[in-house]
């Protein structure tokens, strides 16, 4: 499948850098000139979700409630049953973290259509330090009835959700980086939610990632282009959770490798862990945030030190596969 | 606005066999909330038999007035108005009240029961929806169209994010939404003022910019032109301090905390309604 890359996209220094957050923000105030019902919530930290370009245009459907992230998860509930559809963001450890068990009730159980758009999630937050660098969300929206849960791997693929998340039914997590990454899919990228996305073709390893991490794992397949055959899966959509895709991969490869942004209790490792061993157990390996919390740094630094660039993931998927 | 006497006689007679009711539904449930449920019954006939806006043929109605219940244990009470002001639930129904495959879930469930507007049972949480509602009323252009009501708990107003909402309703001067707290000072570990002190909750509300009132929750005529003036309060939201007795109308469940989380056994149940029953033919004597 061609899945229109951009066409220099191994190239890093030929695509742009934004924050997937920045294509999230983009495409809600797009959406907003189309769709009436769409309003805005946010929790003092609007401009920083990016979600200023919309509150700009539209002032009189956007609510600020301030710092009380839980009341904003209740006005959410509260617009739907009116018949809005309404988009709630701040930073991922407080919509997804204070907010839960508001979201929880008022939002899962009477399975109302908000759509929440994080910021500042994983590690990616960089120096704000582990207080804001959220990496737990994964977890604990996934568990959720009813709940669908994408994190897009690139500002392109944020917009293209936004968009996705405005047609489906019940609650939506947008997962989002604050942290500039590269943009390597384009407009012409096909996106459908809970379809997997096997972006390179491999028969010796199966690689399965979210987010901007989706990219540094094209980097490394390309590295060792010769030494191992890596095939690349893009699962922006971690609920529900494309199988299918995972099994007939895993079946060719028998190796299966995941990394994330993301404790690696709960989040998309969990979710492949329980769909092979219910189905076709093989080989594994779950990288991401070894159930700790790191420290302040830059994005940079922290993916350095916990192994989360390119060096440190193509150093552990070597020792995997060869090792 | 002023009632006759036959009316009130008749909303008081109605309280009473939603008491009634309350009492059949949690001996047979055998578990249940018993202290709220009474204690609001004549909060609730005044709602649902008088002031609301609605149509319990058309429960989902667009210029219905939305009930919103934050306690969302006192459930009981609000499916005995439900059912005798017309909505859909049979005598059989209320009798499947906290069992297996029954829409009267032991806290509400929207999704088994439009009707019921949300879903409730953590608390705190019922506000801040209200005013949800109310922004979007604002949105449509149809503040005029209909009023918000939201039934909290003296106890829920420990929750911070009851809070965070009467924030927000002041700064959007939501004032189609009407809160009334039913302020019976009990909750499950003792009695609000002994647990966590509320007051001065009328000072602390007013600070806040909102209308306050006060009632006797047990005075149907006092109850319902309480209700009217805050409908016509337009510049801010109102709220609404109901005085009410835990428990009203079973002497042994009167002002006892311990009665907040629990049903009564068969003999309690006996008793209750024996003492009920005699309110009731009190009542029916009343020229």
């Amino acid at each position: 499948m061609d899945y229109h890359l951009f066409p220099t996209y191994l190239d890093e220094k030929t695509l742009k850098s934004s924050p997937i957050r920045e294509g999230a923000g983009l495409a809600l105030a797009e959406l907003g000139d189309e769709k009436k019902d769409v309003v805005l919530i946010g929790a003092d930290t609007i401009e920083s979700c990016r979600a200023h370009y919309f509150a700009d245009k539209f002032p009189e459907r956007t609510i600020e409630c301030g710092v009380a992230e839980q009341n904003m998860i209740g006005i959410a509930a509260g617009l739907s049953y009116q018949g809005k559809v309404p988009f709630a963001v701040t930073y991922a450890a407080f919509l997804i973290g204070r907010g839960w068990e508001p979201i929880r009730t008022t939002i899962a159980y009477p399975e109302r259509h908000v759509v929440f758009i994080s910021s500042h999630a994983g590690l990616a937050t960089g120096s704000d330090g582990p207080t804001h660098q959220m990496t737990e969300d994964i977890a604990l929206t996934r568990c959720l009835p009813g709940f669908t849960v994408i994190a897009p791997a690139d500002m392109e693929q944020a917009k293209k959700a936004v968009r996705a998340a405005y047609d489906l039914k019940g609650p939506v997590y947008i997962r989002c980086a604050r942290e500039a990454t590269p943009v390597f899919t384009t407009p012409a990228t096909p996106f459908e939610v809970g379809k997997a996305q096997v972006l390179r073709e491999g028969k010796d390893v199966t690689v399965v990632a979210h987010g901007y991490m989706v990219y540094t794992l094209l980097q490394i397949a390309e590295e060792l282009r010769g030494q191992i055959s890596v095939e690349v899966i893009n699962m922006h959509t971690i609920k529900p959770l494309d199988g299918v895709t995972i099994l007939e991969s895993a079946k060719k490869t028998g190796k299966v490798f995941v990394a994330e942004d993301h404790n690696i209790i709960g989040g998309l490792g969990s979710a492949v862990a329980e769909c092979l061993s219910e189905n076709k157990p093989v080989k594994l390996f779950r990288h991401g945030v070894y159930d700790q919390f790191a420290e302040s740094g830059s994005a940079k630094d922290l993916w350095a030190k916990y192994k989360l660039d390119r060096e440190g993931i193509k150093a552990l998927l070597l020792r995997f596969c060869l090792g | 606005m002023l009632l006759n006497d036959k009316k009130i006689k008749e909303l008081e007679l109605t309280a009473n066999k939603i008491r009634q009711t309350i009492i059949e539904m949690l001996v047979e449930a055998g578990a249940g909330h018993s202290a709220g449920p009474l204690g609001m019954a004549d909060v609730f006939t005044a709602l649902y038999f008088h002031t609301l806006k609605h149509d319990p043929k058309n429960p989902t109605w667009a210029e219905r007035d939305r009930l919103i219940l934050s306690n969302g244990h006192i459930c009981p009470v609000r499916y005995a108005a439900m059912h005798y002001a017309g909505y859909d639930i049979t005598d059989a129904e209320l009798k499947t009240f906290r069992k297996i495959n029954s829409r009267l879930e032991g806290h509400p469930s929207y999704k088994k029961m439009p009707a019921l507007e949300t879903s409730s049972g953590p608390l705190g949480e019922g506000l801040s929806q209200a005013c949800g509602f109310a922004l979007a009323s604002r949105f449509d252009g149809t503040v005029n169209q209909y009023h918000i009501w939201c039934l909290t708990s003296d106890g829920e107003h420990e929750e911070g994010m009851t809070w965070e909402a009467v924030l927000l309703a002041a700064k959007y001067k939501l004032s189609n939404m009407t809160v009334i707290i039913d302020y019976n000072n009990i909750q499950i570990d003792g009695n609000v003022s002994d647990v966590m002190p509320l007051e001065s909750i009328r000072a602390k509300y007013e600070a806040f910019n909102w209308h306050v009132l006060e009632m006797n929750g047990h005075d149907m005529q006092d109850i319902i032109s309480t209700l009217e003036e805050a409908k016509s309060i337009q510049d801010r939201p109102t709220f609404i301090i109901a005085h009410t007795t835990p428990g009203k109308g079973v002497d042994f469940m009167e002002n006892n905390y311990k009665w907040h989380g629990v049903p009564p056994n068969k003999e309690q149940a006996i008793e209750a309604m024996r003492q009920l029953k005699l309110i009731e033919q009190t009542l029916k004597a009343k020229p």
